[in-house]
């Protein structure tokens, strides 16, 4: 179980380290997967087999499958790795990336200095799992409740196309003015059809006949 | 059965998680990248939760993941939201273009 550990923490290491330096959405999306599947194994090494099956449901499951949806919908195509190409300096990558790697050898050192307590010698079973979620941390379930359905309502309002778009804009001005003078050939259309026919035929010519009048 | 693993190597990985997803939040412009780079975040930072809790045999490190994998799916879901309205208002996925508010 040991190797395990160590093995799948490489694993996830190097596939992280492969998320954030792909161009392709897609192929950064499916290292994304490996490490989190990576991950979930270090869980179940650890000892919390619970919460390794959460991992994959929920992460590898739920939330890659709304990132390849909006990828999907997005329909990049290759011009985005080229755009992506072209993001990519050297210049904007020796920064940040000398910065993080100091903070790894910072990080490496410090945890390096505690004296060796094992961790993982007995299992937690998701039965006291449970137990705790229900028992001493119910607010924090009923908070979580909150937030899901905050973000719920807060990824309807966002995800609404151009409802919001209309105040205030010039193009949203010229679209108004698009859709009024569509609607007035319709109504031109509807009376010339309404003197066609005859008054009393369908309601909707009625009405604009008794509006004409 | 489950041998023993020292827990600042378990800390050593959640803090090389934890790095890496930040380099990604600060060297990537496209927002997809800059979401799944506070995924790694997340993931690491509960990963930190599940190996405290696994060295004291305790169920309180595994709750404090379960939060967090809820906080991580909202956030997503909201700022997955918010690319698909950049994408539709700029045309284009680059985090810069939407650095001005106007309204």
């Amino acid at each position: 179980m040991e190797a395990v550990f160590y093995i799948s923490g490489a694993i996830a290491v190097l596939s992280t380290i492969g998320v954030i330096t792909r161009l392709n959405a897609v192929h950064a999306l499916l290292y994304l997967v490996v490490s989190l599947i990576a991950v979930a194994l270090v869980f179940y090494s650890l000892g919390a087999p619970f919460v390794a099956a959460l991992e994959v449901i929920i992460y590898a499951g739920a939330i890659i499958v709304l990132f390849v949806f909006v990828i999907m919908l997005l329909n990049l195509g290759p011009q985005g790795s080229r755009e992506e190409r072209q993001w990519l300096s050297l210049k904007t990558w020796v920064g940040p990336a000398v910065l993080g790697v100091i903070l790894i050898a910072e990080l490496v050192y410090t945890f390096g200095l505690q004296p060796s307590h094992p961790a993982g010698v007995s299992v937690v079973e998701p039965q006291q799992v449970s137990i705790a979620l229900f028992g001493p941390y119910v607010l924090g379930v009923e908070m979580a409740s909150l937030l899901l359905l905050a973000g719920l309502v807060g990824a309807y309002h966002l995800g609404q196309r151009d409802d919001f778009r209309r105040p205030a804009q010039p193009e949203a001005e010229e679209s108004k003015t698009g859709t009024r003078s569509d609607y007035l050939a319709h109504e031109g259309r509807a009376l010339s059809s309404s003197t066609e026919k005859g008054a009393g035929s369908e309601i909707g010519p009625a009405r604009l006949k008794g509006d004409e009048q | 059965m489950i041998a023993a693993v020292p827990m600042a190597h378990g800390l050593i990985l959640a803090g090389c998680l934890f790095a890496i997803g930040l380099i990604g939040v600060l060297v990537r412009r496209d927002i997809i990248f800059v979401l799944a780079s506070i995924e790694i975040m997340l993931n690491a930072s509960g990963l930190a939760f599940v190996v405290a809790g696994s060295r004291w045999g305790q169920p309180d490190g595994q709750i404090m993941f379960i939060f967090i994998l809820t906080m991580a799916a909202t956030e997503v879901s909201v700022g997955l939201a918010l690319a698909l309205q950049l994408h539709g208002r700029l045309r284009t996925l680059d985090i810069d273009a939407a650095s001005k508010m106007r309204g």
